[in-house]
C-alpha cells in the first residue's frame, strides 16, 4: 500500500540523515559480540600450577607433563615444602597443586593403588570444579595407558587392556564441540542477546520520539490507518537489525570459529522472525511509554535482562525453579536460542526445532496484537 | 474543491463518502467530552458556514483544543453530534479525517526531513497521485515562499517559514475545511501577518478555516468568533458584535501616573461597573452612558489622582473577551 510506503519511506529518510544513529544500530552489536565473547568465557585455560614431586622419577615426570602439554595447566615451579606450597595458594601465586608421593614410580610397576594429590584453589568455585574435571581425566588417562603399556608382553603395542585388567571404563563421546568450548555455546546465545537488545531498543523509540515532538497527532489527523504507519514504520528498523544480526553471525564465525552447519535460509528465516517479535515487544513498550527516556529505560530492561537470564544463554532452564521455567516460556530468545543453536552447532532440519518457531510466530503475533491495539484505542 | 475520490476499504460504504454538498461547514449540537469527572467540553452547539473563518477564542484549558480534536475525528465525543462537511465525526471519523486539514501549534513537520521531503511525505500519505502531486507541491512552494530552498532542513528553517510549509502541508490534499490549532504561536509580527492573508486567500477560494488563538488583535480577522469558557460557549458572533455588549456601557479609557490609585479611585465610584489594566492605562467600563469622560476626570481629581489623559475609546476585543469571561464565571 502506498502509504505504508510513504511512512517508510520517510522512516528511511530520518534514519540515512542520523548517520551516527545508524552506524551505532549496524556496528555496535558486532563490536558487543567481541567484548562479550572475549569476556564471557566458561574455558579455563593455563591454571597456574605447582608442583610437589617426592618421587623424581620417569613417571612423575611424565605425568607432569601430561598436565602441561595438555594447555590446561602452566607450570610454576616445583616445591617440597607443604608449608612453601600453602603460602603460593595464599599469595593467589598458584591456583592448583600437584602433589605426587614418594614411591609413586615403584607402585605403579608393581600395580599398587597409587594416590596422587590435587589441591585446588576453591575460592571460585566454578573454576575448582572445571579443573578438577582437567584434573580428574588426565590422571585416569595417564594411569589407563601406564597399565596398559607397562603391562609385560604388551610393551610396544596398542593398550589393550582387555582381559588381563577387567575394568569398565566410560567413554564421552560429546557431539558437535568435541573440545567443549565455551565459546560455541555462548556466541549463539550473544547473537539473540544482541540482536534482542537492537530491535526492541530502536523500535521503542522510533515511534515515542513522533509522540514526543507532536509528528505523531499530524499523522493520526491524516487518513492512515494504524497498521499502514506500524508497518511503515517498523520495516525499515527490520531490514537494519536483520543487516545488522547477519554482521553479527559473520563476526562470530570469523573471531570465534563458530561453525554454520545447518542451512542458510533456514538461519535467516528464524532471525527475521525472532526480530519481528522483537520489533513487536518494541511497539508495545513505545505505545505504553510517552517520552523517549521511559521507552529506552523499559525497552532496555525487559530485552536485556529475561535475554541474558531467562533464555538458557548463561544459565540452562532444566536446573530452575519450575515457577522461573514456567517465565521462560515467555521468553522469545528462549526458543530463538533453540532454534540457532540446532542449524549453527547441529546443522540440524526444521523437523527438530519447528516447535519454537511456531512458538516465535505465536509471540510476534500476540504482542504485535497487543501494539496495534494499544496503538488504535491511542489513535482514533 | 476537488473530491477525494480514492477508496478506503474502511470508510462506511460509499453512501456517506460523497454526501450532498452540505449548507454549513460544520454544524455541532450539544458536543460534550467527558474526562472522567472533569468535563473539558460542556453541550457546545454552533454552526460555520461555507467558506468562513471562523474564530475560537479562548483561555488556556478552555476546551478549544478539545473540541477540534473532536470535530477531525480525533477524539469520540461523549455526547451529541458534529457534522463536519456533512459526515458525522462519531459515525466516520476517517471519512472526515480525509476532507479535512489540520495543522497544530506545534508546527508537526519532521525537523530533520528537507523541505521536499515534507512535503512528499504528507503527499503519500493523503495518497495523492503523481500529477496532483507535482501540481500541489507547486502550489506549497509557492504559498509558503520556499522555491529554492527545497533542500534545506525543516530545522533550519525560520519559524515563520515552517509555520507556512506545515500549513502548505495540511492543505496538500485540498481539503474543503481547514482547522488552525494556534497556529501563530511563537512567530515574529510579519509572518503572523503573512499567515492570516494566507488564510484569506483560502476563504475567499471557499475553504472553510476555523482557527483557535488567543491572540486578540488576530481574532479581528475571522469573520465570526465563539468564545469558549470553561468548556462552555459563552458569546457568538461577529467582533462587531460581540462588541456591542458595550454599546449601553461605554468605556473610558485613563493614563494616570499611578495606575493603581486610579483603579482603586474608580473602583469606588458608583458609576463605574468595573475596572482592568491594559498596560499602563485603565480601562474603566460605565454602568450606563451618562456619565461622560469630563465628569470621570472631575470625580478623579477630587480623589486626588493625578490623571495625564482621559478619553472614550471604542471596545477592543479584549475588553469584549474579559467581560465575557467575567460573566460566565460570576454566574
Amino acid at each position: 500500500m502506498g502509504k505504508i510506503l510513504a511512512v517508510g519511506a520517510k522512516e528511511m529518510r530520518q534514519i540515512l540523515r542520523d548517520r551516527r544513529t545508524l552506524l551505532i544500530l549496524l556496528f555496535i552489536p558486532a563490536f558487543f559480540l567481541l567484548l562479550y565473547g572475549y569476556a564471557l568465557s566458561f574455558d579455563i585455560r593455563n591454571v597456574r600450577l605447582a608442583v610437589q614431586d617426592r618421587d623424581r622419577s620417569t613417571h612423575s615426570r611424565e605425568l607432569v607433563s601430561a598436565f602441561v602439554n595438555s594447555g590446561y595447566f602452566a607450570l610454576v615451579g616445583y616445591e617440597d615444602s607443604d608449608a612453601a606450597l600453602a603460602r603460593l595458594v595464599d599469595q593467589g601465586k598458584v591456583r592448583a597443586i600437584l602433589s605426587i608421593p614418594a614411591n609413586f614410580e615403584r607402585d605403579l610397576r608393581l600395580k599398587r593403588p597409587v594416590t596422587v594429590q590435587v589441591v585446588i584453589d576453591g575460592d571460585n568455585a566454578n573454576t575448582a570444579s572445571t579443573v578438577t574435571g582437567y584434573a580428574r581425566t588426565l590422571i585416569a588417562e595417564f594411569g589407563a595407558v601406564q597399565m596398559a603399556v607397562r603391562t609385560p608382553g604388551l610393551e610396544s603395542r596398542i593398550p589393550d587392556p582387555g582381559p588381563r585388567i577387567p575394568t569398565i571404563t566410560i567413554e564421552p563421546r560429546i557431539w558437535y564441540n568435541p573440545q567443549l568450548r565455551s565459546a560455541l555455546f555462548l556466541v549463539p546465545g550473544l547473537i539473540a542477546y544482541i540482536s534482542m537488545i537492537t530491535a526492541v531498543v530502536s523500535t521503542a523509540l522510533s515511534v515515542v520520539r513522533e509522540k514526543e515532538r507532536g509528528t505523531m497527532e499530524q499523522v493520526r489527523m491524516a487518513p492512515v490507518g494504524p497498521v499502514a504507519y506500524i508497518l511503515g514504520k517498523t520495516l525499515p528498523y527490520l531490514a537494519i537489525s536483520f543487516t545488522s544480526a547477519v554482521l553479527i553471525v559473520f563476526a562470530a564465525m570469523a573471531l570465534f570459529d563458530m561453525p554454520m552447519r545447518g542451512s542458510w535460509p533456514l538461519l535467516l528465516f528464524s532471525i527475521g522472525l525472532f526480530l519481528v517479535g522483537a520489533q513487536a515487544q518494541g511497539l508495545l513498550i513505545s505505545t505504553i511509554a510517552d517520552t523517549q527516556q521511559v521507552a529506552f529505560q523499559i525497552a532496555l530492561l525487559s530485552s536485556m535482562l529475561p535475554t541474558m537470564i531467562l533464555s538458557g544463554f548463561i544459565f540452562p532452564i532444566s536446573s530452575m525453579p519450575t515457577v522461573v521455567q514456567g517465565i521462560t516460556y515467555l521468553v522469545p530468545a528462549r526458543y530463538f536460542l533453540v532454534a540457532l543453536r540446532a542449524i549453527v552447532l547441529k546443522g540440524a532440519d526444521i523437523t527438530a526445532f519447528w516447535q519454537d518457531l511456531v512458538a516465535l510466530a505465536i509471540f510476534a503475533t500476540v504482542a504485535m496484537g497487543l501494539a496495534s491495539l494499544r496503538l488504535r484505542r491511542e489513535w482514533a | 474543491m476537488t473530491g477525494d475520490t480514492h477508496d478506503r476499504p474502511h470508510s462506511r460504504g460509499s453512501g456517506s463518502s460523497d454526501p450532498p454538498a452540505p449548507a454549513l461547514a460544520i454544524a455541532v449540537r450539544g458536543l460534550t467530552r467527558k474526562f472522567g469527572d472533569f468535563v473539558a467540553v460542556n453541550d457546545l452547539s454552533f454552526s460555520v458556514k461555507l467558506g468562513e473563518v471562523f474564530g475560537f477564542l479562548g483561555a488556556n484549558g478552555a476546551g478549544k483544543s478539545t473540541t477540534i480534536r473532536m470535530l477531525c475525528g480525533l477524539l469520540r465525543p461523549t455526547a451529541g453530534t458534529a457534522l463536519v462537511g456533512g459526515i458525522d465525526v462519531g459515525r466516520d471519523p476517517e471519512g472526515v479525517k480525509r476532507r479535512i486539514g489540520y495543522m497544530s501549534q506545534r508546527f508537526s513537520l519532521y525537523e530533520t526531513l528537507t523541505v521536499d521531503q515534507n512535503i512528499q511525505f504528507f503527499g503519500g500519505v493523503y495518497g495523492l497521485s503523481s500529477e496532483r502531486f507535482a501540481a500541489r507541491r507547486k502550489f506549497v512552494l509557492e504559498m509558503a515562499g520556499l522555491e529554492g530552498r527545497e533542500k534545506t532542513l525543516t530545522r533550519d528553517l525560520p519559524g515563520g517559514w515552517r509555520q507556512r510549509l506545515a500549513l502548505g502541508c495540511a492543505i496538500l490534499h485540498e481539503p474543503s475545511i481547514v482547522f488552525l490549532d494556534e497556529p501563530t504561536g511563537g512567530v515574529d509580527p510579519l509572518s503572523r501577518r503573512r499567515f492570516w492573508d494566507l488564510i484569506g486567500d483560502l476563504s475567499s477560494k471557499g475553504v472553510t478555516v476555523l482557527v483557535t488563538t488567543h491572540y486578540l488583535d488576530e481574532a479581528e480577522h475571522c469573520h465570526r468568533l465563539a468564545i469558549i469558557h470553561a468548556g462552555k460557549l459563552a458569546a457568538l458572533g461577529t467582533a462587531n458584535e460581540l462588541k456591542q455588549v458595550f454599546a449601553s456601557r461605554p468605556i473610558v479609557e485613563i493614563q494616570a501616573t499611578q495606575p493603581v490609585l486610579a483603579m482603586a479611585a474608580l473602583d469606588r465610584l458608583d458609576t463605574v461597573e468595573k475596572t482592568s489594566l491594559f498596560g499602563t492605562a485603565v480601562h474603566a467600563v460605565m454602568r450606563d452612558t451618562r456619565t461622560t469622560a469630563a465628569m470621570l476626570a472631575a470625580s478623579l481629581a477630587a480623589s486626588g489622582v493625578e490623571v495625564r489623559g482621559i478619553a472614550p475609546v471604542s471596545p477592543s476585543l479584549e475588553d469584549v473577551f474579559l467581560d465575557v469571561v467575567e460573566r460566565v464565571a460570576a454566574a
